[in-house]
Protein backbone atom coordinates (compact mmCIF):
# COMPACT_ATOMS: atom_id res chain seq x y z
CA UNK A 1 0.00 0.00 0.00
CA UNK A 2 1.37 2.99 -0.92
CA UNK A 3 1.74 5.65 2.35
CA UNK A 4 0.45 9.01 3.41
CA UNK A 5 1.47 10.89 5.92
CA UNK A 6 -0.44 13.25 8.30
CA UNK A 7 0.76 15.73 10.52
CA UNK A 8 -1.18 17.39 13.31
CA UNK A 9 -0.19 21.11 14.01
CA UNK A 10 -0.88 22.25 17.53
CA UNK A 11 -2.44 25.85 17.97
CA UNK A 12 -2.64 26.98 21.59
CA UNK A 13 -4.47 30.74 21.61
CA UNK A 14 -4.40 30.81 17.94
CA UNK A 15 -0.56 30.25 17.34
CA UNK A 16 1.26 27.31 16.09
CA UNK A 17 3.55 25.47 18.61
CA UNK A 18 7.25 25.57 17.75
CA UNK A 19 7.22 21.99 18.17
CA UNK A 20 4.65 21.73 15.38
CA UNK A 21 7.47 22.65 12.75
CA UNK A 22 9.59 20.38 14.17
CA UNK A 23 6.98 17.51 13.39
CA UNK A 24 6.16 18.87 10.28
CA UNK A 25 10.14 18.80 9.13
CA UNK A 26 10.32 15.05 10.77
CA UNK A 27 6.79 14.28 8.76
CA UNK A 28 8.08 15.86 5.64
CA UNK A 29 11.75 13.80 6.17
CA UNK A 30 9.29 10.37 6.04
CA UNK A 31 7.70 11.22 3.07
CA UNK A 32 10.46 12.11 0.86
CA UNK A 33 12.25 8.82 2.47
CA UNK A 34 9.10 7.09 1.60
CA UNK A 35 8.42 8.90 -1.54
CA UNK A 36 4.78 9.41 -0.16
CA UNK A 37 2.44 12.17 0.22
CA UNK A 38 2.54 14.64 3.08
CA UNK A 39 -0.23 16.68 4.64
CA UNK A 40 -0.86 18.59 7.91
CA UNK A 41 -4.42 19.29 9.49
CA UNK A 42 -5.10 21.60 12.24
CA UNK A 43 -8.22 22.51 14.57
CA UNK A 44 -8.97 25.42 15.95
CA UNK A 45 -10.56 28.97 15.16
CA UNK A 46 -8.26 31.85 14.19
CA UNK A 47 -4.56 30.75 14.02
CA UNK A 48 -2.13 32.77 13.39
CA UNK A 49 1.19 31.91 11.08
CA UNK A 50 -0.53 28.46 9.59
CA UNK A 51 0.89 29.00 6.03
CA UNK A 52 4.61 29.50 7.52
CA UNK A 53 4.29 25.53 8.37
CA UNK A 54 4.76 25.09 4.17
CA UNK A 55 8.64 26.21 4.98
CA UNK A 56 9.12 23.13 6.73
CA UNK A 57 7.76 20.75 4.01
CA UNK A 58 4.07 20.47 4.53
CA UNK A 59 2.28 22.51 2.05
CA UNK A 60 -0.98 21.32 2.32
CA UNK A 61 -2.98 21.90 5.56
CA UNK A 62 -7.05 21.26 6.39
CA UNK A 63 -7.49 23.59 9.21
CA UNK A 64 -11.55 22.96 10.94
CA UNK A 65 -12.42 25.80 12.26
CA UNK A 66 -15.40 26.55 14.63
CA UNK A 67 -15.46 28.97 17.63
CA UNK A 68 -15.92 26.65 19.52
CA UNK A 69 -12.78 25.32 18.79
CA UNK A 70 -10.26 27.06 19.80
CA UNK A 71 -9.43 25.54 23.12
CA UNK A 72 -9.03 22.07 23.34
CA UNK A 73 -12.03 19.39 23.51
CA UNK A 74 -10.45 15.74 23.55
CA UNK A 75 -14.13 14.64 22.01
CA UNK A 76 -13.92 16.98 19.10
CA UNK A 77 -10.62 16.90 17.87
CA UNK A 78 -10.51 13.19 18.16
CA UNK A 79 -13.76 13.22 15.94
CA UNK A 80 -12.44 15.17 13.37
CA UNK A 81 -8.75 14.02 12.68
CA UNK A 82 -9.61 10.67 12.95
CA UNK A 83 -12.35 10.93 10.20
CA UNK A 84 -10.22 12.97 8.02
CA UNK A 85 -6.91 10.68 8.71
CA UNK A 86 -9.54 7.33 7.88
CA UNK A 87 -11.59 8.80 4.88
CA UNK A 88 -8.54 10.37 3.52
CA UNK A 89 -6.45 7.31 3.71
CA UNK A 90 -3.57 8.60 6.15
CA UNK A 91 -1.43 5.92 7.46
CA UNK A 92 1.13 7.55 9.20
CA UNK A 93 0.35 9.90 11.46
CA UNK A 94 2.69 12.42 13.71
CA UNK A 95 1.73 14.50 16.92
CA UNK A 96 4.27 16.47 19.34
CA UNK A 97 4.44 14.71 22.47
CA UNK A 98 2.84 17.72 24.43
CA UNK A 99 0.59 17.58 27.01
CA UNK A 100 -2.18 18.19 24.14
CA UNK A 101 -0.56 15.35 21.80
CA UNK A 102 -0.51 13.23 24.48
CA UNK A 103 -4.16 12.95 25.56
CA UNK A 104 -5.39 13.59 21.63
CA UNK A 105 -3.11 11.09 19.94
CA UNK A 106 -3.73 7.75 21.89
CA UNK A 107 -7.81 8.68 21.06
CA UNK A 108 -6.79 8.41 17.93
CA UNK A 109 -4.84 5.67 17.42
CA UNK A 110 -7.89 3.23 18.83
CA UNK A 111 -9.83 4.99 16.56
CA UNK A 112 -8.16 4.09 13.68
CA UNK A 113 -7.05 0.79 15.05
CA UNK A 114 -3.48 2.20 14.65
CA UNK A 115 -0.06 1.29 17.22
CA UNK A 116 1.51 4.10 18.81
CA UNK A 117 4.89 5.23 19.76
CA UNK A 118 4.88 7.71 22.54
CA UNK A 119 7.69 10.55 23.43
CA UNK A 120 10.11 9.30 20.28
CA UNK A 121 13.25 10.89 20.61
CA UNK A 122 14.44 9.79 16.97
CA UNK A 123 13.52 7.97 13.77
CA UNK A 124 15.45 5.81 11.68
CA UNK A 125 14.86 3.83 9.30
CA UNK A 126 15.56 -0.34 7.89
CA UNK A 127 14.35 -0.28 4.20
CA UNK A 128 10.75 1.06 4.73
CA UNK A 129 10.17 0.11 7.93
CA UNK A 130 10.32 3.47 10.73
CA UNK A 131 12.54 2.47 13.81
CA UNK A 132 11.62 4.78 16.86
CA UNK A 133 13.56 5.09 19.86
CA UNK A 134 11.75 6.42 22.90
CA UNK A 135 13.20 6.78 26.68
CA UNK A 136 11.91 4.83 29.02
CA UNK A 137 12.37 4.42 33.11
CA UNK A 138 12.63 8.28 32.54
CA UNK A 139 15.66 8.01 30.68
CA UNK A 140 17.30 5.05 32.74
CA UNK A 141 17.14 3.51 29.42
CA UNK A 142 16.22 3.60 25.42
CA UNK A 143 13.76 1.39 23.79
CA UNK A 144 13.78 0.59 20.23
CA UNK A 145 10.54 -0.36 18.48
CA UNK A 146 8.96 -0.87 15.21
CA UNK A 147 5.09 -0.56 15.02
CA UNK A 148 3.77 -3.34 13.59
CA UNK A 149 0.02 -2.53 12.90
CA UNK A 150 -0.66 -1.15 9.00
CA UNK A 151 -1.22 2.18 10.70
CA UNK A 152 0.75 4.04 12.45
CA UNK A 153 1.08 7.23 15.13
CA UNK A 154 4.10 8.33 16.65
CA UNK A 155 4.51 10.93 19.00
CA UNK A 156 7.55 12.96 19.06
CA UNK A 157 9.08 14.53 22.21
CA UNK A 158 9.56 18.92 21.96
CA UNK A 159 12.85 19.98 21.03
CA UNK A 160 14.81 17.01 19.49
CA UNK A 161 13.90 16.98 16.26
CA UNK A 162 15.83 19.81 14.20
CA UNK A 163 13.49 21.64 11.88
CA UNK A 164 15.93 23.35 9.92
CA UNK A 165 15.51 27.00 8.81
CA UNK A 166 12.33 27.51 6.57
CA UNK A 167 12.36 27.38 2.55
CA UNK A 168 10.42 30.12 3.00
CA UNK A 169 7.27 28.40 0.85
CA UNK A 170 4.13 29.24 1.98
CA UNK A 171 1.53 25.81 2.77
CA UNK A 172 -1.97 26.18 0.85
CA UNK A 173 -4.65 26.12 3.76
CA UNK A 174 -7.89 24.65 2.98
CA UNK A 175 -10.51 25.57 5.74
CA UNK A 176 -13.28 23.52 6.73
CA UNK A 177 -15.96 25.45 8.95
CA UNK A 178 -16.98 22.89 11.10
CA UNK A 179 -20.90 22.94 12.44
CA UNK A 180 -21.56 21.39 15.70
CA UNK A 181 -18.72 19.58 17.02
CA UNK A 182 -18.65 17.03 19.53
CA UNK A 183 -17.86 19.15 22.87
CA UNK A 184 -18.78 16.35 25.42
CA UNK A 185 -15.59 16.57 26.75
CA UNK A 186 -14.28 20.49 26.41
CA UNK A 187 -12.10 23.16 27.87
CA UNK A 188 -14.53 25.96 29.72
CA UNK A 189 -11.63 27.87 30.81
CA UNK A 190 -7.63 28.84 30.65
CA UNK A 191 -5.46 29.29 33.68
CA UNK A 192 -2.02 30.83 33.24
CA UNK A 193 -0.12 30.49 35.72
CA UNK A 194 0.87 34.36 36.03
CA UNK A 195 3.14 34.32 32.65
CA UNK A 196 5.70 31.67 34.04
CA UNK A 197 7.61 30.16 31.60
CA UNK A 198 6.86 25.89 31.95
CA UNK A 199 10.13 24.05 31.92
CA UNK A 200 8.66 21.45 29.51
CA UNK A 201 8.95 24.10 26.77
CA UNK A 202 12.01 26.41 27.78
CA UNK A 203 15.22 26.76 26.01
CA UNK A 204 17.04 27.05 29.19
CA UNK A 205 16.34 25.94 32.98
CA UNK A 206 17.35 27.00 35.97
CA UNK A 207 16.77 24.63 39.10
CA UNK A 208 17.22 24.19 42.27
CA UNK A 209 17.81 21.69 44.86
CA UNK A 210 18.36 21.16 48.49
CA UNK A 211 21.30 23.43 48.13
CA UNK A 212 19.43 26.13 48.54
CA UNK A 213 18.64 25.41 51.96
CA UNK A 214 14.87 26.67 52.28
CA UNK A 215 12.22 28.39 49.36
CA UNK A 216 13.77 32.02 50.97
CA UNK A 217 16.80 31.59 48.80
CA UNK A 218 15.01 30.94 45.40
CA UNK A 219 15.54 34.30 44.61
CA UNK A 220 18.65 33.17 43.60
CA UNK A 221 17.07 30.88 40.64
CA UNK A 222 14.76 33.37 39.87
CA UNK A 223 16.75 36.47 39.31
CA UNK A 224 19.43 34.04 37.37
CA UNK A 225 16.29 32.65 35.33
CA UNK A 226 15.17 35.83 34.61
CA UNK A 227 18.56 36.72 33.34
CA UNK A 228 18.94 33.84 30.96
CA UNK A 229 15.59 34.25 29.84
CA UNK A 230 14.85 30.28 31.36
CA UNK A 231 12.38 28.65 33.02
CA UNK A 232 12.23 27.73 36.53
CA UNK A 233 12.85 24.20 37.61
CA UNK A 234 13.08 22.17 41.18
CA UNK A 235 14.21 18.96 42.46
CA UNK A 236 11.59 16.50 43.85
CA UNK A 237 13.21 17.25 47.68
CA UNK A 238 12.88 21.18 46.70
CA UNK A 239 9.14 20.07 45.95
CA UNK A 240 8.27 17.37 48.41
CA UNK A 241 9.81 20.09 50.93
CA UNK A 242 7.10 22.49 49.86
CA UNK A 243 9.58 25.25 48.68
CA UNK A 244 8.27 24.82 44.73
CA UNK A 245 5.24 23.97 43.12
CA UNK A 246 4.84 20.62 41.35
CA UNK A 247 4.85 21.64 38.20
CA UNK A 248 8.46 23.42 38.18
CA UNK A 249 9.79 19.31 39.20
CA UNK A 250 12.08 17.49 36.78
CA UNK A 251 12.87 14.67 37.08
CA UNK A 252 11.19 10.88 36.84
CA UNK A 253 7.83 11.78 38.77
CA UNK A 254 7.88 15.20 37.59
CA UNK A 255 9.00 16.70 34.00
CA UNK A 256 11.15 14.92 31.56
CA UNK A 257 12.75 18.34 29.63
CA UNK A 258 15.61 18.56 27.20
CA UNK A 259 16.39 22.27 27.09
CA UNK A 260 19.73 23.67 25.37
CA UNK A 261 20.84 24.21 28.53
CA UNK A 262 20.32 23.12 32.18
CA UNK A 263 21.74 24.56 35.07
CA UNK A 264 21.51 22.91 38.42
CA UNK A 265 22.23 24.55 41.39
CA UNK A 266 22.30 22.77 44.52
CA UNK A 267 20.97 19.85 43.26
CA UNK A 268 23.31 16.63 43.96
CA UNK A 269 21.44 14.47 41.07
CA UNK A 270 19.96 11.84 42.50
CA UNK A 271 19.11 8.96 40.11
CA UNK A 272 15.25 10.28 39.20
CA UNK A 273 16.43 13.77 38.96
CA UNK A 274 19.28 12.74 36.38
CA UNK A 275 16.75 10.42 34.36
CA UNK A 276 14.41 13.86 33.88
CA UNK A 277 17.25 15.91 32.28
CA UNK A 278 20.05 13.92 31.36
CA UNK A 279 18.95 15.01 27.88
CA UNK A 280 19.70 18.70 27.91
CA UNK A 281 22.13 19.43 25.37
CA UNK A 282 24.50 21.15 27.87
CA UNK A 283 24.05 20.59 31.44
CA UNK A 284 26.20 22.92 34.02
CA UNK A 285 26.35 22.32 37.61
CA UNK A 286 26.99 24.34 40.50
CA UNK A 287 27.05 22.03 44.20
CA UNK A 288 29.78 22.37 47.11
CA UNK A 289 29.65 18.50 47.21
CA UNK A 290 32.52 17.81 45.00
CA UNK A 291 31.26 13.56 44.73
CA UNK A 292 27.43 14.61 44.23
CA UNK A 293 26.37 12.50 41.15
CA UNK A 294 25.20 15.60 39.10
CA UNK A 295 29.00 16.44 37.97
CA UNK A 296 29.26 13.24 36.23
CA UNK A 297 26.46 13.99 34.08
CA UNK A 298 27.46 18.09 33.87
CA UNK A 299 29.48 19.07 31.01
CA UNK A 300 30.34 22.46 33.26
CA UNK A 301 30.83 22.42 36.97
CA UNK A 302 31.52 24.36 40.03
CA UNK A 303 32.52 23.24 43.21
CA UNK A 304 31.42 25.78 45.51
CA UNK A 305 29.45 27.48 47.83
CA UNK A 306 26.23 28.60 45.62
CA UNK A 307 25.33 31.71 47.71
CA UNK A 308 28.83 33.30 46.83
CA UNK A 309 28.92 31.82 43.02
CA UNK A 310 25.29 32.52 41.67
CA UNK A 311 25.23 36.43 42.66
CA UNK A 312 28.51 36.82 40.54
CA UNK A 313 26.82 34.84 37.72
CA UNK A 314 23.90 36.66 37.72
CA UNK A 315 25.69 40.18 37.85
CA UNK A 316 28.29 39.06 34.99
CA UNK A 317 25.50 38.05 32.93
CA UNK A 318 23.70 40.80 33.23
CA UNK A 319 27.14 42.59 32.43
CA UNK A 320 26.84 41.25 28.92
CA UNK A 321 23.27 41.33 28.16
CA UNK A 322 23.35 44.74 28.41
CA UNK B 1 -22.26 3.35 41.11
CA UNK B 2 -19.09 1.15 40.34
CA UNK B 3 -15.98 3.17 40.58
CA UNK B 4 -12.89 1.50 39.45
CA UNK B 5 -9.00 1.92 39.65
CA UNK B 6 -6.78 0.51 37.65
CA UNK B 7 -3.39 0.58 39.29
CA UNK B 8 0.20 -0.84 37.90
CA UNK B 9 3.09 -2.51 39.89
CA UNK B 10 6.69 -0.78 39.10
CA UNK B 11 10.02 -0.64 39.65
CA UNK B 12 11.27 2.28 42.37
CA UNK B 13 12.20 5.35 41.03
CA UNK B 14 15.04 4.73 42.62
CA UNK B 15 16.00 1.39 41.38
CA UNK B 16 18.78 1.16 39.04
CA UNK B 17 18.01 -0.09 35.69
CA UNK B 18 19.66 -2.94 33.84
CA UNK B 19 18.94 -4.90 30.26
CA UNK B 20 18.21 -8.30 30.63
CA UNK B 21 19.92 -11.06 29.15
CA UNK B 22 17.44 -11.17 25.72
CA UNK B 23 18.12 -7.17 24.97
CA UNK B 24 14.85 -6.32 24.71
CA UNK B 25 13.47 -5.68 28.36
CA UNK B 26 15.38 -4.64 31.41
CA UNK B 27 16.41 -7.15 34.50
CA UNK B 28 14.00 -7.20 36.95
CA UNK B 29 16.51 -9.21 39.73
CA UNK B 30 17.61 -6.89 42.40
CA UNK B 31 14.58 -4.60 41.98
CA UNK B 32 12.39 -3.10 44.41
CA UNK B 33 8.85 -2.70 42.85
CA UNK B 34 6.34 -0.46 44.23
CA UNK B 35 2.83 1.08 43.50
CA UNK B 36 2.83 2.98 40.18
CA UNK B 37 3.19 6.53 42.37
CA UNK B 38 0.66 8.10 40.46
CA UNK B 39 -1.78 5.31 40.86
CA UNK B 40 -1.44 6.35 44.47
CA UNK B 41 -3.15 9.44 43.76
CA UNK B 42 -6.23 7.89 41.56
CA UNK B 43 -7.09 5.05 44.57
CA UNK B 44 -7.45 7.81 46.85
CA UNK B 45 -9.73 10.06 44.19
CA UNK B 46 -11.66 7.00 43.94
CA UNK B 47 -11.60 6.94 47.72
CA UNK B 48 -12.70 10.28 47.98
CA UNK B 49 -15.34 10.00 45.04
CA UNK B 50 -17.15 7.05 47.05
CA UNK B 51 -16.83 8.33 50.88
CA UNK B 52 -18.82 11.64 48.91
CA UNK B 53 -21.20 9.69 46.59
CA UNK B 54 -21.64 6.28 47.82
CA UNK B 55 -21.11 3.11 45.45
CA UNK B 56 -18.21 0.41 45.74
CA UNK B 57 -14.87 0.40 44.32
CA UNK B 58 -12.44 -2.07 42.85
CA UNK B 59 -8.78 -2.23 41.73
CA UNK B 60 -7.38 -3.75 38.51
CA UNK B 61 -4.10 -4.55 37.61
CA UNK B 62 -2.72 -6.44 34.64
CA UNK B 63 0.43 -8.49 35.01
CA UNK B 64 1.83 -11.61 37.54
CA UNK B 65 1.37 -12.54 40.73
CA UNK B 66 3.46 -9.98 41.99
CA UNK B 67 0.80 -7.71 41.29
CA UNK B 68 -0.74 -8.78 43.83
CA UNK B 69 1.46 -7.15 46.50
CA UNK B 70 0.20 -3.67 44.58
CA UNK B 71 -3.34 -4.76 44.43
CA UNK B 72 -3.07 -5.81 48.61
CA UNK B 73 -2.08 -2.11 49.36
CA UNK B 74 -5.19 -0.59 47.48
CA UNK B 75 -6.97 -2.87 49.94
CA UNK B 76 -5.41 -1.68 52.78
CA UNK B 77 -5.93 1.90 51.61
CA UNK B 78 -10.04 0.88 51.59
CA UNK B 79 -10.61 -0.18 48.35
CA UNK B 80 -13.53 -2.56 48.41
CA UNK B 81 -12.56 -5.26 46.08
CA UNK B 82 -9.22 -6.56 43.37
CA UNK B 83 -9.13 -8.28 40.59
CA UNK B 84 -5.77 -9.52 38.77
CA UNK B 85 -5.98 -9.66 35.24
CA UNK B 86 -3.30 -12.68 35.22
CA UNK B 87 -0.57 -11.75 32.21
CA UNK B 88 2.47 -13.04 30.98
CA UNK B 89 3.41 -9.20 30.41
CA UNK B 90 4.68 -8.73 27.06
CA UNK B 91 1.49 -6.86 25.99
CA UNK B 92 1.81 -3.28 24.32
CA UNK B 93 -0.40 -0.33 25.62
CA UNK B 94 -3.14 -0.85 22.99
CA UNK B 95 -3.25 -4.91 24.16
CA UNK B 96 -3.59 -3.57 27.82
CA UNK B 97 -6.13 -0.95 27.31
CA UNK B 98 -8.13 -3.70 25.69
CA UNK B 99 -7.91 -6.36 29.16
CA UNK B 100 -8.91 -3.62 31.48
CA UNK B 101 -11.47 -2.15 29.48
CA UNK B 102 -13.00 -6.30 29.04
CA UNK B 103 -12.44 -5.65 32.93
CA UNK B 104 -14.53 -2.48 33.22
CA UNK B 105 -17.39 -2.97 31.01
CA UNK B 106 -17.70 -6.30 33.18
CA UNK B 107 -17.59 -4.50 36.54
CA UNK B 108 -20.59 -1.67 35.14
CA UNK B 109 -17.78 0.21 36.46
CA UNK B 110 -18.98 4.31 35.15
CA UNK B 111 -15.72 6.26 36.60
CA UNK B 112 -12.37 4.89 36.21
CA UNK B 113 -8.97 6.78 37.63
CA UNK B 114 -5.91 5.62 36.57
CA UNK B 115 -2.14 7.08 37.20
CA UNK B 116 -1.50 9.92 34.49
CA UNK B 117 1.68 7.26 33.51
CA UNK B 118 3.39 4.76 34.70
CA UNK B 119 7.32 5.25 35.54
CA UNK B 120 8.45 2.13 34.21
CA UNK B 121 7.26 2.76 30.17
CA UNK B 122 6.32 6.17 29.98
CA UNK B 123 3.88 5.83 27.52
CA UNK B 124 1.21 8.14 29.40
CA UNK B 125 -1.71 6.79 27.73
CA UNK B 126 -3.42 3.56 28.85
CA UNK B 127 -5.98 5.77 30.74
CA UNK B 128 -6.89 7.36 27.52
CA UNK B 129 -6.71 4.27 25.18
CA UNK B 130 -8.91 2.42 27.94
CA UNK B 131 -11.36 5.27 27.41
CA UNK B 132 -11.34 4.81 23.87
CA UNK B 133 -12.10 1.40 24.04
CA UNK B 134 -15.28 1.79 26.00
CA UNK B 135 -16.46 5.19 24.32
CA UNK B 136 -16.52 6.75 27.50
CA UNK B 137 -15.11 10.59 27.93
CA UNK B 138 -11.43 11.49 29.68
CA UNK B 139 -9.62 13.68 31.17
CA UNK B 140 -5.97 13.31 31.39
CA UNK B 141 -3.32 14.74 33.88
CA UNK B 142 -5.91 15.96 36.49
CA UNK B 143 -5.12 17.87 39.67
CA UNK B 144 -8.49 18.55 40.27
CA UNK B 145 -11.68 16.27 40.04
CA UNK B 146 -15.56 17.12 40.98
CA UNK B 147 -18.40 15.09 40.87
CA UNK B 148 -22.27 16.35 40.71
CA UNK B 149 -24.87 14.40 39.53
CA UNK B 150 -22.81 12.97 36.27
CA UNK B 151 -21.33 16.23 35.66
CA UNK B 152 -17.58 16.25 36.21
CA UNK B 153 -15.06 19.24 36.75
CA UNK B 154 -11.74 18.79 36.26
CA UNK B 155 -8.45 20.74 36.01
CA UNK B 156 -5.96 19.31 33.89
CA UNK B 157 -2.35 20.69 34.16
CA UNK B 158 -0.56 22.12 30.65
CA UNK B 159 2.66 23.49 29.66
CA UNK B 160 2.33 26.73 31.66
CA UNK B 161 -1.51 26.68 33.18
CA UNK B 162 -4.13 24.32 33.59
CA UNK B 163 -7.68 24.19 31.61
CA UNK B 164 -10.33 23.58 33.15
CA UNK B 165 -12.07 20.77 31.42
CA UNK B 166 -16.09 20.06 31.86
CA UNK B 167 -17.47 16.25 31.15
CA UNK B 168 -20.03 13.92 32.25
CA UNK B 169 -19.98 9.66 33.08
CA UNK B 170 -19.12 7.43 32.57
CA UNK B 171 -15.63 8.88 32.06
CA UNK B 172 -11.88 8.19 32.68
CA UNK B 173 -9.60 10.48 34.74
CA UNK B 174 -5.62 9.80 35.29
CA UNK B 175 -4.63 11.37 37.92
CA UNK B 176 -1.30 13.52 38.85
CA UNK B 177 0.46 14.36 41.42
CA UNK B 178 -1.50 17.54 43.60
CA UNK B 179 -4.57 15.99 42.54
CA UNK B 180 -4.86 14.96 46.40
CA UNK B 181 -3.04 14.00 49.77
CA UNK B 182 -3.10 9.66 49.05
CA UNK B 183 -3.91 8.54 52.82
CA UNK B 184 -1.78 5.73 54.88
CA UNK B 185 -3.16 2.32 55.26
CA UNK B 186 -4.06 2.12 58.45
CA UNK B 187 -3.22 -1.36 61.37
CA UNK B 188 -7.15 -1.93 60.97
CA UNK B 189 -7.02 -1.62 56.78
CA UNK B 190 -3.91 -3.58 56.57
CA UNK B 191 -5.49 -6.58 58.31
CA UNK B 192 -8.48 -6.58 56.96
CA UNK B 193 -6.65 -6.50 53.23
CA UNK B 194 -4.93 -9.63 54.46
CA UNK B 195 -8.54 -11.47 54.89
CA UNK B 196 -9.72 -10.39 51.20
CA UNK B 197 -9.84 -12.19 48.16
CA UNK B 198 -7.78 -11.42 44.89
CA UNK B 199 -10.35 -12.25 42.10
CA UNK B 200 -7.75 -13.87 39.64
CA UNK B 201 -8.61 -13.66 35.56
CA UNK B 202 -7.88 -14.74 32.74
CA UNK B 203 -7.97 -11.72 30.04
CA UNK B 204 -8.60 -12.39 26.51
CA UNK B 205 -5.39 -12.27 24.33
CA UNK B 206 -4.96 -9.63 22.09
CA UNK B 207 -2.02 -8.49 19.61
CA UNK B 208 0.57 -5.96 20.18
CA UNK B 209 0.54 -3.52 17.27
CA UNK B 210 4.14 -2.69 18.73
CA UNK B 211 7.36 -5.15 18.21
CA UNK B 212 10.54 -4.09 20.54
CA UNK B 213 13.87 -4.26 19.19
CA UNK B 214 16.09 -3.25 21.66
CA UNK B 215 16.25 -1.78 25.18
CA UNK B 216 19.80 -0.27 25.79
CA UNK B 217 21.47 1.86 28.23
CA UNK B 218 21.65 5.52 27.22
CA UNK B 219 25.43 6.18 26.07
CA UNK B 220 27.04 8.04 29.27
CA UNK B 221 28.03 11.55 29.16
CA UNK B 222 31.97 12.37 29.64
CA UNK B 223 32.17 13.41 32.90
CA UNK B 224 32.47 17.44 32.51
CA UNK B 225 35.07 20.23 33.23
CA UNK B 226 34.96 21.24 36.56
CA UNK B 227 36.13 25.18 36.16
CA UNK B 228 36.98 26.03 39.82
CA UNK B 229 35.94 26.01 43.84
CA UNK B 230 34.37 29.87 44.00
CA UNK B 231 33.15 32.33 42.10
CA UNK B 232 36.36 33.29 40.45
CA UNK B 233 35.37 29.93 38.08
CA UNK B 234 32.80 32.65 36.62
CA UNK B 235 33.80 34.18 33.96
CA UNK B 236 35.27 30.82 32.43
CA UNK B 237 31.98 29.22 32.76
CA UNK B 238 29.74 32.48 30.80
CA UNK B 239 32.81 32.09 28.21
CA UNK B 240 32.47 28.65 27.78
CA UNK B 241 28.85 28.53 27.33
CA UNK B 242 29.03 31.70 24.89
CA UNK B 243 31.78 30.24 22.73
CA UNK B 244 32.23 26.55 22.97
CA UNK B 245 28.23 25.54 24.01
CA UNK B 246 27.05 28.81 21.85
CA UNK B 247 23.63 28.35 24.24
CA UNK B 248 24.08 31.35 25.47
Amino acid sequence: MANKILVYIEQRNGLVKKSSFEAAKAASEIATRLSAPVEGVTVGNEIEGLTSVGGFGVEKITHFKNPDLSNYSTSAYTELISKFASENDFDILLFVNTSLGKDLAPHIAVKLGAGIAMDCIALDYTGNDIKATRPIFAGKALQELKITAPKKVFVLRPNVFNPGVSSGKRAEVTVVETAAPDLSTRVAELKKSEDKLDVAEADIIVSGGRGLKGPEHFHLVEELSEVLGAAVGASRAAVDAGWRPHEEQVGQTGKTVSPNLYIALGISGAIQHLAGMRSSKYIVAINKDKDAPIFQSADYGIVGDLFEIIPVLISELKKIKV
Amino acid sequence: MKIAVCISHVPDTAAKINIGNDGKNIDPSGVTYVVNPYDEYAIEEALKTKEKSGGETVAISLGGDANKETLRKALAMGIDEAVLLKDGGDRDSIAVSKALADEIKAQSAVLVFFGKQSVDFDNSIVGQLTAEQLGYNSVSVAVSFSLEGDKIRCEREIEGGKEVVETSLPAVITAQKGLNEPRYASLKGIMAAKKKVIIEKQPEQACNTVEIISVKKPAMKKAGKILGTDATAVPELIRLLRDEAKVI
